[in-house]
This record gives structure tokens, C-alpha cells and sequence, in this order.
């Protein structure tokens, strides 16, 4: 996979919408194949990322490659080899399944136009609601129609954003799995996501946060760049820790505590420090104390919890 | 790695993409559909009826400052043509009150000594004041009353076999509004008024709809040309252009029964020119604008010196110069002159060349505007 060429390859991109800074010196590296994820509160500038890499925004300074063309001065040739799904379902409502399809592969100047749209709805198994208004569609169809819109020119990487919000579990792992197929057939793909569970599916992830790229790596690597200890509280399933949570927040050494289900997890940079705390505040308490390795969500909502939102949203 | 070349050349096959999608949602379209129809329509009944139904029954007041034979034959005249319903007669300062409180449309007055001075041949004043608040109202009246002179008097005129001058001088006094226009100019006028308002109206929403939806988004990351999508999105509304001028036209011939002169074939052409110019406008205000509202307000900007400034309300030649110069720049004042000429004067196409390039120039450079403001990304 290493050896895999860098599909898109960009450093110091800006973005500013009037005076706000909304995307601060972007560095993104992503190989052919490879599926990265791009993770990031909401109003962290990931949209506004992905809509500079296939060219429906400018950035205002920065360099670099995607598909090996220009960001800056190629937008026209690096959208005919991009599928771009939008965050927000973006195909003609008043236009039926066929006729969205359709008028997407003529834009692209597809030969096999018609060939090409109905292996689409056989695909989709929508042959028989072909001519249903896109409109009239559920959340997880209008994901899949627009997934399969992105597809149709056969585009050599992938921008989805936030594909799977508003979708439920088994389409949105339906739509894991075709995901991987893609990667397997080499296409790239670039995904947002706000689920832990998605973010440990991709092959590699990057943290944005208010226009800064705070982590990048595989997931094992932003876990281990945060440089976290974590112990795993767990009482007899009885009693409530939720009163414990707000005490152990107060302690020396503890940087984070999130809830799991019915245990805690308390993590802290300061190993030995936050150990002596938790055992000299806990030792009366019945409840169970075990060292475990940081999760993705724990890096995560330190990450969250560690970076400043300047820009007050 | 190999980089595929993509020349910036126009694609027929893309082009056609847009037109089918825009047909497609125009026929969906309810609202806009009901528009097309319902505009000229609307418009019609009201301007064409108000204007064209030349008005009979209006309320006259007569001041006889010298009743006799005379004097009473007109007035009955003037009843028997049904064009006036005589209120009564009444004083100077009564007639005046009455034509300020929109009482009465016209006020005609017979003067000291009328009676005398008819039969001296002395030709004598007929005073007729208009209410000219609507020309419209007053000018089929006042034709009427100019002939009601010749017939009523010349006959019983000792002396005279044919009257050289006419036996009285009609003197009419338009208050309110000094200029009339004639009915038969509204009607091609409103040709141009609601083609201004559809047209503009209906491309300028076109864009930004697409944009408030969110599809633009979808759109731009296509390779789709921004001449495509231009050109695209106006071929449909041709043709809507094209559907309302045949129903006007109907209208003007079977309704209102204006003369139409010049060749049908030009007048479609002229039309053509027009509905395109109009287009472009309204699909570069589109490009504009960040949403519909604003596409709205830009068409009524346009909309209201094209109305006021073009020869439609107010006659040109009566504008300040500064007026003139504005509306010179108007499609639809070059418009106006078309039309009249081939309607009712039945011009050729040698004639047309003067009106014809102004529009032509618009047009340009409206579309060199709008693809140079066309946003091809979301900034
Ligand atoms: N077209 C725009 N004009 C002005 N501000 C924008 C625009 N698009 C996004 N923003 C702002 O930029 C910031 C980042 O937005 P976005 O990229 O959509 O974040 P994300 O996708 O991570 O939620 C937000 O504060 C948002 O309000
Ligand atoms: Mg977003």
C-alpha cells in the first residue's frame, strides 16, 4: 500500500470566508486505493476541504495535486475524474431516479449512456421504481441513488461527505461494505464522517478542528500520538457512576472521562500521576480499576476536548 | 501519468443534457407553468379591456351659457351617439367642481353668443374639457364629438352647400394629462411588457433556484460549460415566449381587433430577437444574484424603466433628454417601434435595421456579462 502513488497531495491550503480563517495551511497526503477518513467537529472546515479538492471552491493560497493535476489551475479536468457526493442530497428532487441518473452521465459524456444508467438501477434495485421523483425517496435510497450518481463516469477517486448521516445501521454497513469493494478496485476514497465505528474502518484518518489538521495516520497512530493512559472503571452494574464522573474530572492527572455503557474511562498523558490519583481517590470505592489501551473515541474527544475554537462557533 | 486532454469546446450532447432536464422540471412546475399562462392573461384583461373596450355612457355635464335650436340639437346628438350621458346642465364653477371630483368625464360649453355666431358663419368655440387622467377613456369620445359638429350643424346652415371650415372649432382641453396615446398602441406594447416580465422573471429565478436547492453543487462538479448551462436553461423558455406572443397576438386580433398590417412571419422573427435579448438578461441577473429574492428585485429593476422609459406609458419624444437616452438603451423601446411598424404600418424588413442592432448590441453585451460573472465554483 505504501508504495501506492499519491492521489491527491496537497500543502498549505487556506480558505477564508471574509475575515474567518476556515481552513488553516491543510496538508493531506492520500494514496491510490487507500480510504481515508476525515474526521472533525461540525463547522471544522471539512466541507469547505473537500469542495477545494475538486474544485467548486478556491483556495486562497496553497499548492498541490489531485489525480495528479493541478488543484489550483485544473479544476476542469480533475471533476471529470471525481465522484463528489455532497453533504446534503444535491440531485434533482422533482426529476425521477432514471432521469437524475441520466442527465448525470450526460454531463460526464458518457457513450453508454443508457447501458450505463440501467446497470445503475439493477445495481441499486430500483429498476421497478425508475420513474418514482427522487424527492419522494427515504434518506438511506437518496444515499444510495446519489452514491451511485457519483459512480456512474467511473471516477477515479471519491469525495463523500458525511454520506452516511440520517442513515440507519444497515444501509449505512451495506454502504461500508461497497465502500471497501471500490477500494479494492483501486478507487480512492476520501470520506467525513462524525461515527467512531466508520473512522475505524478507513485505512488511514485525519483530525481537523476548526480549520487546524491537529492528527493524521493510521488509527493506531492518532491513538498513540495523543501519548494517552487509560483505566477502565467498572462497578457491579448496580450502582450509578455518574456522580463519580464529576469528581474524578477534578483530579490531578485526569485529562479526560468519558462514559462507556456501564464503565468510565479515565485517560491522562501523565501515566504515573493520573494512576496515583485514581488509586488513592478509589481505593474505598467497590469498583473495578483495569489499565487499557486508548480507544479512537478516547483520542478523539481529547483531541476535541484540546483544541480551542477560536473562531467561537 | 497519462493527463487526458479536454478541449474547452462546447458539447452538443451536454447542452442537450440541460435542455431535457429544464423541459422536464418546467413541465413539473406548477407554479411557473401557471405563470406563463396566467401573466399574459391577467395582463391582457386587465390593460387590454381597460383600454381597448372604448368606453361609451361617459358623464358629461353641459354649461349653456346660450341656449338655443342649436345648442339643444348637439347635446341631443351627442346623447343619441351613445358615447355621453348628459348629466345636466349646470354654471361654469359647478362644471369645474364636477370635473374635479371625477364626476363627470367631460364638460362642453357653449359659449356667449354661439347661436349668432353659427349663423354668421363665424365659426364659433365649442369648449369640450376632458378628464385625461386615462387617455384612453377620453380619445374615442372626442373623435366623435369633432364629427357630431360637421353632421349636426352643416346641414341646416343657410348659404353654405359644402362647408369649407368646419362650422365650429372644436377646442378640447385635456386636463390632468396633456399627452393622449391611442388605443392601438397598447396592445403591441404589452407584447413587449409581458415578454420584459416573464422572460427576465422566469430565467432570473432559473439559476438561483438551483442554487437555494443545493443542486447547484451537483452541477458544478460536472464539467458542464457555463455557456452550456447558460444556453441551456434559456431554449425552453423560448419557446414559453413564443406560446405567450401567439396568445396575445389572438387576443389582439379576435378581442381587441387590431389591424395587423406587416408580415406575421418578421413580426415572429422581431419577437424572436426580443424574447432572446430578455433571456440573457435574466439568466445573467441568475448568475448574479445569491438567491431568488434577489434575481426578483433585479427583474424589477429592470422592469420598471423598461415600462416607464420605453414609449410604453409616456409617449417618448415627450422624455427629457436624459430620459431618452436611458431608454434608447432599452431592448423594449426598440421593441415598440418595431412592432407598431410592422402592425400597424406594415413595414418590411428594409425598415427594421435601426431597431434591430440596438437590441442586438444589448444583448451582446449582456451575455459577455453574464459569462463573465457566471460562478463556476461555489465562492
Ligand atoms: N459559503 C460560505 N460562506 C461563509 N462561510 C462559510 C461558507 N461555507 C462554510 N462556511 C463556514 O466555514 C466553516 C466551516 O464549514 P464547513 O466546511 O461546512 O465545516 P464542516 O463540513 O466541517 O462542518 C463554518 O464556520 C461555516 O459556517
Ligand atoms: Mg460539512
Amino acid at each position: 500500500m505504501e508504495a501506492a502513488p499519491l492521489v491527491i497531495d496537497v500543502t498549505g491550503i487556506n480558505k477564508h470566508f471574509g475575515d474567518k480563517h476556515v481552513v488553516k495551511d491543510l496538508a493531506l497526503q492520500v494514496r491510490q486505493g487507500e480510504i481515508f477518513g476525515f474526521l472533525g467537529p461540525n463547522g471544522s472546515g471539512k466541507t469547505t476541504s473537500i469542495r477545494m479538492l475538486c474544485g467548486l471552491l478556491t483556495p486562497d493560497s496553497g499548492q498541490g495535486t489531485c489525480l495528479g493535476l493541478d488543484v489550483l489551475t485544473e479544476s476542469a479536468a480533475i471533476k471529470r475524474q471525481v465522484g463528489y457526493m455532497t453533504q446534503k442530497f444535491s440531485l434533482w428532487d422533482d426529476l425521477t431516479i432514471a432521469e437524475n441518473l441520466d442527465f448525470v452521465a450526460r454531463m460526464f459524456g458518457m457513450d453508454n449512456r443508457r447501458a450505463a444508467v440501467d446497470q445503475a438501477l439493477e445495481e441499486l434495485g430500483l429498476t421497478g421504481r425508475r420513474h418514482q421523483l427522487a424527492g419522494t425517496l427515504s434518506g438511506g435510497w437518496k444515499q444510495r441513488l446519489a452514491l451511485a450518481s457519483c459512480l456512474l463516469h467511473r471516477p477515479r477517486l471519491l469525495l463523500l461527505d458525511e454520506p452516511t448521516a440520517g442513515v440507519d445501521p444497515k444501509a449505512r454497513r451495506d454502504f461500508w461494505e461497497e465502500i471497501h469493494h471500490l477500494s479494492a478496485a483501486g478507487i480512492t476514497v476520501l470520506v467525513s464522517t462524525h461515527y467512531m465505528d466508520e473512522a475505524e474502518r478507513c485505512h488511514r484518518l485525519a483530525y481537523i478542528a476548526y480549520g487546524n489538521l491537529l492528527a493524521s495516520g493510521t488509527a493506531d497512530e492518532v491513538v498513540a500520538g495523543q501519548g494517552l493512559h487509560t483505566w477502565e472503571i467498572s462497578g457491579d452494574g448496580h450502582n450509578h457512576l455518574g456522580p463519580l464522573a464529576e469528581r474524578l474530572r477534578q483530579l490531578p492527572g485526569v485529562d479526560l472521562v468519558a462514559s462507556f455503557g456501564a464503565a468510565l474511562h479515565v485517560s491522562g498523558r501523565d501515566g504515573p500521576l493520573l494512576q496515583a490519583s485514581l488509586e488513592a481517590k478509589l481505593r474505598d470505592n467497590k469498583v473495578k480499576i483495569t489499565a487499557v489501551p486508548a480507544s479512537l473515541e478516547d483520542a478523539f474527544i481529547h483531541l476535541m476536548q484540546h483544541s480551542d475554537d477560536p473562531l467561537g462557533n | 501519468m497519462a493527463r487526458p486532454f479536454f478541449p474547452k469546446t462546447f458539447s452538443l450532447s451536454r447542452w442537450l443534457g440541460i435542455l431535457i432536464k429544464e423541459f422536464i422540471q418546467l413541465k413539473r412546475d406548477r407554479l411557473t407553468f401557471g405563470m406563463i399562462v396566467g401573466i399574459p392573461i391577467i395582463q391582457l384583461l386587465l390593460f387590454g379591456f381597460a383600454i381597448n373596450s372604448d368606453p361609451k355612457h361617459l358623464p358629461t355635464a353641459v354649461v349653456m351659457a346660450d341656449p338655443g335650436p342649436f345648442a339643444r340639437a348637439y347635446v341631443a346628438a351627442m346623447q343619441n351617439s351613445d358615447y355621453f350621458r348628459i348629466v345636466g346642465s349646470v354654471d361654469e364653477k359647478e362644471a369645474s367642481d364636477l370635473l374635479d371630483r371625477s364626476q363627470v368625464q367631460f364638460v362642453v360649453t357653449f359659449p356667449p353668443g354661439f347661436h349668432r355666431d353659427l349663423v354668421r358663419g363665424k365659426a364659433p368655440t365649442l369648449l369640450v374639457e376632458a378628464d385625461a387622467t386615462d387617455p384612453m377613456a377620453a380619445g374615442g369620445a372626442i373623435s366623435v364629438l369633432n364629427k357630431l359638429g360637421m353632421e349636426v350643424f352643416a346641414p341646416d346652415l343657410p348659404g353654405l352647400e359644402k362647408p369649407v371650415a368646419p362650422p365650429v372649432e372644436l377646442r378640447v382641453h385635456r386636463r390632468y394629462n396633456a399627452e393622449g396615446l391611442t388605443s392601438y398602441n397598447v396592445v403591441p406594447g404589452l407584447l413587449g411588457v409581458i415578454l420584459t416580465m416573464t422572460m427576465v422573471l422566469m430565467t432570473g429565478l432559473a439559476m438561483t433556484r438551483e442554487r437555494e436547492r443545493g443542486t447547484f453543487e451537483n452541477l458544478l462538479a460536472t464539467p458542464a460549460t457555463p455557456l452550456e448551462v447558460m444556453t441551456g436553461k434559456i431554449v425552453p423558455y423560448i419557446l414559453i415566449g413564443l406560446i405567450q406572443v401567439t396568445l396575445i397576438l389572438l387576443a389582439a386580433r379576435f378581442i381587441f381587433d387590431v389591424p395587423m398590417h406587416g408580415s406575421l412571419i418578421l413580426l415572429y422573427a422581431v419577437v424572436l430577437l426580443f424574447i432572446c435579448a430578455n433571456l440573457t438578461l435574466g439568466i445573467t441577473f441568475s448568475s448574479i444574484a445569491r438567491n431568488q429574492l434577489q434575481a426578483m428585485q433585479m427583474t424589477f429593476f429592470f422592469f420598471l424603466p423598461s415600462m416607464l422609459l420605453s414609449g410604453f406609458m409616456f409617449p417618448f419624444r415627450g422624455m427629457p433628454e436624459w430620459a431618452q437616452v436611458v431608454g434608447n438603451v432599452l431592448p423594449l423601446t426598440h421593441f415598440l417601434i418595431l412592432v407598431r411598424g410592422i402592425l400597424l404600418k406594415g413595414n418590411g424588413l428594409d425598415m427594421l435595421w435601426p431597431q434591430v442592432w440596438p437590441i442586438l448590441a444589448f444583448m451582446a453585451a449582456v451575455l459577455a456579462l453574464g459569462l463573465k460573472t457566471f460562478r463556476r465554483t461555489l465562492d
